[in-house]
Parts: C-alpha cells; sequence; structure tokens
C-alpha cells in the first residue's frame, strides 16, 4: 500500500506540472486554434528568471512576480510580433510560426541566462512529509495547490466574467464575435498573456523539482502537449485530466512493469485513447467549422 | 576605389605577390636556428562540447608556449597548428587531413569527442602519425592501435574504482539506476562487465530518461527489494541531481555512489543538503588543495591549476587537465626518442613509465595505451557541502 502511495504522490506531482501546461495550450487553441509550441518556454523562463532574480538578491516572491510578468511580455511579444502580422494565415503555418519562436526563446535565453542546470530552493523546506507509509515533499504540496487554485481561476474567468465570456465567444466564432463588437484581436493578446502567466508560475513552483535549463521547455511542450490531446484539445477539465493521467501512468509504470517501458506505455496509452476518441477523453466539440 | 572592374584581378594578383614576396623570407627566417616542431589539435573550441574543447584548447596554446620559452624541444620551436571542429566529426577528419597533409604536423594532441575522435583514427593510422585523444570513450583504445592513445579515465576505470570501494566495505548485492543517455548507457554496460571481478550482483537494475524530472518509482523499486546494500547511480547532467534528491525524499539510508560524470561543484549544487554523504570517484585535480604534502601529484595539479587560472581568469577543469597531459606526453616522448619522426615518437610515448600527469600517474604499455590505473580516481564523499578524500576503506 505505500508503495502504491508513494507512486501516486509522484504520479500526482509530476502529472500537476502537465497539467499546467496543458492548460496553457488549451486557452491559447480556445481563442486561436493555434497549438503553441512555445509553451514550455514560458515554464522555462519562469524558472531560469526567479532563480537569476534570487542570485541577484531578490526576495523568492518577488523575483518570481518579476518572473511571471517578464514571460507575460514575451507572450505578449510573440503575439504582438509573430502572430498577428499572420492573421490570415492557417492554423499550421502559424503553429510553425510559434515552433520558430521557440528556437528563438532558447536561443536568446542561452544568451540572457547561461546554459547550465539551475534549481531553487524549496519554498517550504526539503523535509519529506510521512503519509501512510510514504513521503510527500512539501514542494509536491506547493505543484498541486498551485495547480487546483489556476485551474479554478481559470474556470471562474472563463465561465463566469465578461471577459472571459469573450474569450469563449472568439473561440466558437471568430465572425460572430466580431459582429456583436468584441475586439478579437485584443481578446487573442489576452490569451497569449495569461498562457504565459500561467506556464511561467508552473516554471516557478516547479523548478526546485525537476530544475531548468535554458532548454528545458522542449521537454514540458511535449508532455503537455500530450497531456491536452489525451484530454480533448481545448477543454480546460481534458487538459487537468490528461495531465494527471499521462503522470500516473509514467510512475505507475515505471514502478510496476518497468522503467525502461515508461515513455513508451504513457504514448501507447495515448495512441489508443485517440483511435476511439479521435478528440480526447474530454473533446466534446465535435461540430466542424465551415 | 573606383578600379575599373577588369583590373580588379590583376590587382589582387599583384597584392598576393608582394605579400609573399614580404612574408617569404620572414617565415624561413625563425627566431630559432631550425624549423619548427608541429604538432597538430583539432578540438571542439566552439559549438556543444565548448565546455570540453575550450579549455582543451587553452591549455594546448599555453604549454606549447611555454615549451617555447623553455628553448622548445631538441632545440628547434615547437608550433602548435590548432583547427576547431565546432562538436562536427566531418570537419574533424577533414582537418585531421589537413594536419596530415598540408601541415605535416609529427604528432596529434585533440579530438574533444569519442566521435570526433573515431572519425580521425583512421587518418592518423594510416598516415603513421602518433594521435593522443582527449576523449573518454573506451573504444578509442579497445582493441588497441598502434599509433592511438588517450588521456582521460574511462568509465571502467571508474567503475573498478567504486567497486573496489564497495568490496572493502563488504557490499555485495547493489541496485543500479542508470540514465539512458550516451553516458549512463556505456558506463551501465562497463560496469556490468566488470562487476563479476568483484564477486557484486546486481539485485534491481533501473533507468530513467536524461530529460526526466522524477525517479521515485524507481528508487521505490530499489528500496523494496531484498537485499540492496548499495546504490550505483551512472549517470551525467541533472539527472543524478534528481536521483540524489529523490533518494533523499524516499530516506532510503543505504550507500549512495555517483559517477565521475557528475565530479563538479554543481552537482553539489543542484542536489542540495541531499547531496551529503555521496560518493564518488574523482579525478586530482577537483581536490587539489586537499591532497596529502606527499602526494605525486600535488605539485604538478598546483602548477596547472596557477598557470592556466592566471592565463585565462577562468576556473581550471578536468577536460583543460585532458589536454596538459597530452602535450606533455607527446613533448616528453619527443625528447627521449631525440627525434621528430612520427614512429620514434610513437615508440617513446608507448615506452613512457610513471609519468605524473594531471589527470593520473601514465604507464603505457603495448596493450595499454590508456596508462591509467583504479589509482588515478580518488574516492570522494560530499560532506558540508565540499569534497572530502574519503579514508580508505578497509
Amino acid at each position: 500500500m505505500s508503495e502504491f502511495l508513494q507512486l501516486a504522490f509522484s504520479g500526482l506531482t509530476v502529472g500537476a506540472i502537465y497539467a499546467l501546461i496543458a492548460l496553457g495550450f488549451t486557452l491559447i487553441y480556445n481563442a486561436s486554434d493555434v497549438i503553441n509550441f512555445a509553451q514550455g518556454d514560458f515554464v522555462m523562463i519562469g524558472g531560469m528568471g526567479t532563480v537569476f532574480l534570487m542570485a541577484a538578491g531578490l526576495a523568492l516572491p518577488v523575483a518570481a512576480l518579476i518572473a511571471v510578468v517578464a514571460a507575460v511580455l514575451v507572450g505578449l511579444l510573440l503575439h504582438r510580433l509573430a502572430i498577428e502580422p499572420a492573421r490570415g494565415a492557417s492554423p499550421v503555418t502559424l503553429i510553425m510560426i510559434t515552433i520558430g519562436a521557440s528556437i528563438f526563446i532558447k536561443g536568446v535565453s542561452q544568451i540572457i541566462f547561461d546554459k547550465q542546470f539551475h534549481s531553487l530552493p524549496a519554498f517550504s523546506g526539503d523535509t519529506p512529509i510521512p503519509v501512510g507509509g510514504a513521503t510527500i515533499l512539501p514542494q509536491s504540496l506547493w505543484v498541486m495547490g498551485t495547480a487546483l487554485a489556476l485551474v479554478v481561476a481559470l474556470y471562474l474567468f472563463l465561465e463566469h466574467t465578461l471577459v472571459g465570456k469573450a474569450v469563449l465567444a472568439t473561440a466558437a466564432n471568430r465572425l460572430a464575435a466580431k459582429l456583436v463588437g468584441i475586439n478579437v484581436a485584443l481578446v487573442l493578446a489576452l490569451a497569449f498573456g495569461l498562457s504565459a502567466a500561467m506556464g511561467a508560475l508552473a516554471g516557478v513552483v516547479a523548478t526546485p523539482i525537476t530544475l531548468t535549463r535554458y532548454d528545458i521547455g522542449t521537454l514540458f511542450t511535449l508532455k503537455g502537449f500530450a497531456a491536452a490531446m489525451l484530454g480533448g484539445m481545448g477543454n480546460p477539465v481534458g487538459a487537468v485530466v490528461g495531465g494527471l493521467l499521462i503522470g500516473l501512468i509514467e510512475t505507475f509504470t515505471a514502478g510496476y512493469l518497468s522503467s525502461t517501458y515508461k515513455d513508451a506505455v504513457a504514448f501507447l496509452m495515448i495512441l489508443v485513447v485517440l483511435l476511439f476518441m479521435p478528440r480526447g477523453l474530454f473533446g466534446s466539440r465535435t461540430v466542424e467549422r465551415v | 576605389m573606383d578600379t575599373p572592374a577588369r583590373l580588379r584581378p590583376m590587382l589582387r594578383a599583384a597584392a598576393i605577390m608582394l605579400a609573399t614576396a614580404v612574408a617569404g623570407p620572414a617565415l624561413t627566417s625563425p627566431a630559432f636556428a631550425a624549423d619548427p616542431i608541429k604538432i597538430g589539435s583539432v578540438v571542439s573550441a566552439t559549438g556543444p562540447s565548448a565546455f570540453l574543447g575550450d579549455p582543451e584548447a587553452k591549455t594546448l596554446k599555453l604549454y606549447v608556449d611555454e615549451l617555447n620559452k623553455k628553448g622548445g624541444l631538441l632545440g628547434r620551436p615547437v608550433e602548435l597548428v590548432l583547427y576547431d571542429d565546432g562538436g562536427d566529426a566531418n570537419k574533424a577528419r577533414t582537418f585531421a587531413t589537413r594536419l596530415v597533409e598540408d601541415d605535416k604536423v609529427v604528432a596529434m594532441v585533440g579530438g574533444t569527442s569519442t566521435g570526433a575522435t573515431m572519425a580521425m583514427i583512421p587518418v592518423f593510422e594510416e598516415a603513421g602519425i602518433p594521435f593522443v585523444s582527449l576523449a573518454g570513450g573506451i573504444e578509442i583504445i579497445e582493441p588497441v592501435r598502434a599509433f592511438v592513445f588517450k588521456t582521460p579515465h574511462t568509465d571502467k576505470t571508474a567503475c573498478q574504482k567504486i567497486f573496489e570501494d564497495m568490496k572493502a566495505r563488504g557490499i555485495t548485492k547493489i541496485g543500479m539506476i542508470s540514465g539512458t543517455d550516451g553516458f549512463g548507457k556505456s558506463m551501465r554496460n562497463q560496469c556490468l562487465k566488470v562487476i563479476g571481478q568483484y564477486g557484486i550482483t546486481v539485485v534491481a537494475d533501473e533507468n530513467y530518461g536524461a530529460t526526466d524530472s522524477d525517479m521515485t518509482p524507481q528508487l521505490n523499486k530499489i528500496k523494496n527489494t531484498a537485499g540492496v546494500e548499495a546504490v550505483l547511480n551512472p549517470g551525467f547532467g541533472q539527472g543524478p541531481a534528481i536521483v540524489t534528491r529523490n533518494y533523499a525524499q524516499l530516506g532510503i539510508k543505504l550507500p549512495l555512489y555517483q559517477s565521475h560524470g557528475v565530479a563538479s561543484k554543481s552537482f553539489i549544487e543542484l542536489a542540495g543538503p541531499a547531496a551529503e554523504g555521496v560518493r564518488l570517484p574523482a579525478p586530482a585535480i577537483l581536490i587539489g588543495d586537499k591532497l596529502a604534502a606527499n602526494d605525486p601529484q600535488k605539485p604538478v595539479v598546483a602548477e596547472y591549476k596557477t598557470s592556466y587560472e592566471k592565463a585565462t581568469g577562468q576556473p581550471v577543469s578536468t577536460f583543460g587537465g585532458y589536454g596538459y597531459d597530452g602535450i606533455q606526453l607527446v613533448a616528453r616522448a619527443i625528447e627521449s626518442a631525440k627525434s621528430a619522426d612520427p614512429k620514434k615518437i610513437r615508440d617513446a610515448l608507448e615506452a613512457t613509465k610513471g609519468y605524473v600527469g594531471v589527470t593520473g600517474i601514465y604507464t603505457f604499455a603495448p596493450a595499454d595505451h590508456l596508462g591509467l590505473g583504479t589509482d588515478s580516481f580518488r574516492m570522494l564523499v560530499i560532506r558540508n557541502g565540499d569534497w572530502a578524500i574519503e579514508a580508505p576503506a578497509r
């Protein structure tokens, strides 16, 4: 039982990080049909930014705040300089633009930061908390708590505020949204800024566990993308469930089967799910736009 | 300049002729009385392996200058012909051909990565020019090639050192958790090859991806495997730091052995307090100031550290040390061969006995072109966030 608990804690922690990244994908996808492959790099900016600002002498909350703001700026610039000028282009073209942006961000980070791995001190110490024979790090609770808070906040924003509803309206039908007076360009910018903020926050809380380096975004992008696909691209609940599922599958495979097949089993699960439910577990929007 | 276009090639030709006329005599009238002895090098001073190749290039330049200040070799100046392959094995091969055919070097010290070294070996073997490689892979010297030597330890040496230590502590059953990157895989294979000689068996064999961020499932499995007395983690980069943290999180009290792949200060920083008590083999240069006063390597390490840090303003690294030993071995071979003939240099290199270098004490033999034993590694333990020399276990 203690082994099961240990694996579950581990899977939920990793899964919560994937879920936060998948949420970022979801937000931008909903507003623009673009899958933003620079999403993982926001996580890196959050982590690396905090590391370097703390090294410059700032306290953790201040450093984290500035790093998140910096990531939001990068997100807005990405939208303004790369996505907005190509606004008539097909989503595939836009997706390719985000891949280019991701490579660009990595290149610049190599120069601004460095090429080494860095870590942050855990927020509430390194002493593991024993639970039913297993142990959990306080930092894991931070990660899960942040994920939960952001999911709730995003849900409230989308469903219960006028701006959030404007995002949903833009996602549903851009032309109609424009006709009823929604500033579509502004909504898009908002989506990029928000998902950059979420990614950066994920980076700040995850760095004490995962460590960070200028190129760590690629890994996060891939896992987050897989999570978003599994849950159904565009569905916030799906993103969270997808992220947690992938985290849990990975750890249980490593723990009970063999660590060699860890990634293989996770991706096999995704293939199987997509084979039978092509829109993912929670993808319900089956209406094709014409 | 508004020179008519048709005149430009003629002007250029004239300029080249003029330049040759001026430079020609300067080249043939050296500061010394004789032609220079040319030593070639191809390293990855830029590109992804720059953290290895850059200190190597700086060290080679520094010590060739040093040799010349002392009057060169055999009364002749030494010229270093250095090329940068940018981490590309194809380029390395092109430069190797150029060193042999155009520059006519008598010996070669270089090859930052195992890939670049393997690409260059045929060129030097065919030309019969001694090649001292600075790369880690065991395939460079196994099987032994007549003209190929190398200075860095192999992962096999590291495995042997670790198992010697385990054996001395009476450990017979271990768990292994290896990275699946090139370094981790190669070291795992080498360790499994030699482990039988020490009467140790692997009862849990786990692995992790080089970019994984959580290794608790694998470690938990090892923790729950009956009979495990110690854990070995062959790996490179951030993986071992995360393994070390997860190890502490799970409260595993068994000794944890890391490899020489993490023998740098950044490992202690990344792993944090969890690194306390971790054991690993490391070359003497890492703990230069903590070596015993009668340690034969102490003065060599101290001299190299001072010179390198003074000349470059950067902290000394293990990798530059490989370059130091490479150039010193070749210089000694030329001196003892009393000749700059490549074949004689090769014979003198192979006859090297007890050369005290930065990396270790080298004794080559016809069947051993690495020449380092397990005594070239020191068993270290991390205490209070710093390296400490582990008292030899008995």
